[in-house]
């Protein structure tokens, strides 16, 4: 077991020997191949980072959304649709809510704008989201002046900043009392934004939206299930897109790789030929090449994933912001959480990793089947 | 009795309209701790007799046994055994490899067997004192006069200490003086324990009085040299 142990450290002491005598050849394939898995680890860990986000912040959000439809757009609900709605089985809470976005001139951004009720807050005070407080440069007490809906200045003194588990959702958000809202963008109280129930029995949302249907047929009640599934399909198609855009780079370093790995130059068939002639079996030389495509496509993948890991989650994938984030909501900087998922890791791993291992094994094997007598000649 | 070959025959491209019989049948033998030279003209088929001695190759036909063991018949993986624990090869250009140093040329055959590194460096170090290059140890090959690249080839060849050393036109990169250092060299082998096998057309080898037995080939025939 020792004696097989010492023979592969031999096996890789030579084959970084080998790496380092060819330096320029070494260093150029191990950049493009880093450079490829960086790119298409990005694209992975970026979606799959916002499927994560997007999971999370519908975690706590409620089964059934219900907005009024008039023409086709959404418009404010009255209240007395709360009472209209009664008493539905399965329906453990009702409630009205009050949302909006404002736009801010200052930072060219649109914030979400919320009513909280679990922060008591009282008409002047505001709670923002880390977002907003970087682009702002505010902290807990300062004043944020917005301007409402009759052109008059609005003072929200921050009393708190939103540390949320999903940046996304917080980044942008501003958090103030209903007075404060209904004052701000000039609505009756008799109005809300939309309602939700919450329903506690997963199988009983369905039919409870059909009944909404029935009872309020200018309403439509959207799912979080629904919600969910929107947020995957946007995330999958973004991802295909960018993966299209990345296909041409891909193949262009296949071509590059399985030259540089599989095209073996009159020296290194020679180099071969005298490993063969001195006594090392095909086996072991082909043992000894295995090692170099280990070697140059595992650092490759390590660096080009670590490079991706924090391109992604310390840069917010500044270099593929604009194709895979970008609706209005997500102006504001924001910071994803780091997460990454194993299967997708595996596959990155086995796509690149191996197709490369086995490239430079190849033509070796069919240089070194021939006779060691060729270095005679 | 050490080598004995029967009725050795190897052919190119057989079957092809440019098939090449390059041995046409060769029967002699080697003797253990002495010093043969195999001599004749560039295509006289020495440099084919030695690999297929030296199981780097094997004949088309006829019989090469090594003490009691047949080996022209053995598959790749025990010829490549036999090759390792049995043969030293010193080649024509020496075909060191390039960028490694000296000390790693010469350990290189003994990479597969494992051993343990002190050890192999140990044997390394003593061949380079007996060969006069212990100060160039680490130096890359490329910086080596001829000479001094010849001795390192002969320390790669004895590394795994073999019984039989295999040279095949030794002499050709080397000036009349260095040649003869060579010869002296093998001479010392030879009085050492070791069987030499030579292939040249270079009279320094073949004229010298160190070489014991001269075997003359002429397209792919013995002519000379007969025991």
């Amino acid at each position: 077991m020792i004696t097989i142990l010492r023979k592969q450290r031999y096996f890789i002491d030579y084959t970084l020997g080998t790496m380092m005598r060819h330096k320029g050849k070494s260093l150029g394939l191990l950049s493009v191949y880093t450079m490829i898995i960086f790119m298409l680890a990005s694209v992975m860990l970026f979606s799959h980072a916002m499927r994560s986000e997007a999971v999370a912040l519908l975690a706590d959000s409620p089964e059934i959304i219900v907005q009024r439809i008039q023409a086709g757009r959404s418009v404010m609900v009255p209240a007395e649709y709360l009472q209209r709605i009664g008493k539905l089985r399965g329906v453990t809470e009702k409630r009205g809510r009050l949302w909006g976005y404002y736009y801010d001139p200052a930072v060219k951004a649109n914030y979400t704008v919320m009513v909280s009720e679990q922060d008591n807050l009282s008409i002047n005070d505001i709670v923002i989201g880390a977002g907003i407080a970087r682009t702002r440069g505010l902290s807990v007490g300062d004043y944020l002046t917005l301007r409402s809906h009759e052109g008059k200045a609005f003072s929200f003194r921050v009393v708190r900043l939103l540390e949320s588990e999903s940046e996304l959702i917080s980044s942008d958000l501003l958090l103030i009392s209903s007075v404060g809202y209904r004052r701000l963008f000039g609505i009756d109280e008799s109005y809300y934004t939309d309602l939700v129930l919450s329903v506690r029995n997963p199988r009983e949302i369905q039919k409870i939206a059909e009944k909404l249907t029935r009872l309020l047929p200018d309403s439509r009640p959207i799912l979080r299930a629904e919600i969910l599934r929107t947020y995957e399909s946007l995330f999958s198609w973004r991802q295909g897109v960018m993966l299209i855009l990345l296909l041409g780079s891909v193949l262009a370093f296949v071509i590059f790789a399985w030259d540089k790995a599989s095209g073996l130059s009159a020296e290194e068939r020679k180099e071969i030929g005298i490993l063969k002639a001195v006594g090392w079996e095909t086996g072991e030389v082909m043992r000894m090449k295995f090692w170099e495509g280990v070697i140059i496509s595992l650092m490759a993948f390590l660096i080009g994933y670590l490079a991706a890991y924090l391109h992604v989650f310390y840069t917010s994938a500044g270099l593929f912001e604009p194709v895979l984030k970008g609706w209005s909501v997500l102006y504001p900087s924001f910071q994803l959480t780091p997460s990454v998922d194993g299967l997708q890791l595996a596959t990155l791993f086995f796509f690149t990793v191996l197709p490369y291992t086995l490239a430079t094994i190849v033509p070796v094997w069919r240089a070194s089947i021939t006779d060691p007598d060729l270095v005679m000649r | 009795m050490l080598i004995e070959l029967t009725d050795v025959r190897k052919a190119f491209n057989q079957g092809k309209p440019n098939e090449f019989w390059a041995i046409q049948g060769i029967t002699t033998q080697f003797e253990v701790n002495r010093i043969s030279c195999l001599k004749g003209a560039s295509g006289s088929g020495k440099t084919t007799l030695m690999s297929m001695i030296g199981c780097l190759s094997r004949p088309t036909s006829g019989r090469i046994r090594l003490q009691d063991r047949t080996i022209s018949s053995l598959p790749e993986r025990f010829l490549t055994q036999v090759r390792r624990h049995t043969f030293g090869f010193i080649f024509q250009r020496f075909n060191l490899i390039p960028g490694l140093s000296v000390v790693e040329n010469i350990m290189l055959p003994a990479y597969p067997l494992g051993l343990k590194a002190s050890s192999l460096r140990n044997r390394a170090d003593r061949l380079l004192e007996q060969f006069l290059l212990a100060d160039k140890s680490d130096n890359p090959v490329e910086w080596l006069s001829g000479g001094e690249a010849q001795r390192v080839a002969i320390c790669r060849a004895l590394i795994n200490d073999p019984q039989i050393l295999i040279a095949d036109e030794p002499t050709a990169n080397l000036d009349s003086r260095l040649s003869r250092e060579f010869m002296a060299l093998l001479d010392e082998l030879s009085k050492s324990g070791k069987t030499v096998l030579i292939s040249s057309h270079d009279p320094v080898v073949f004229d010298s009085p160190v070489v014991d037995r001269v075997v003359e080939l002429e397209d792919g025939v013995m002519v000379a040299g007969e025991t």
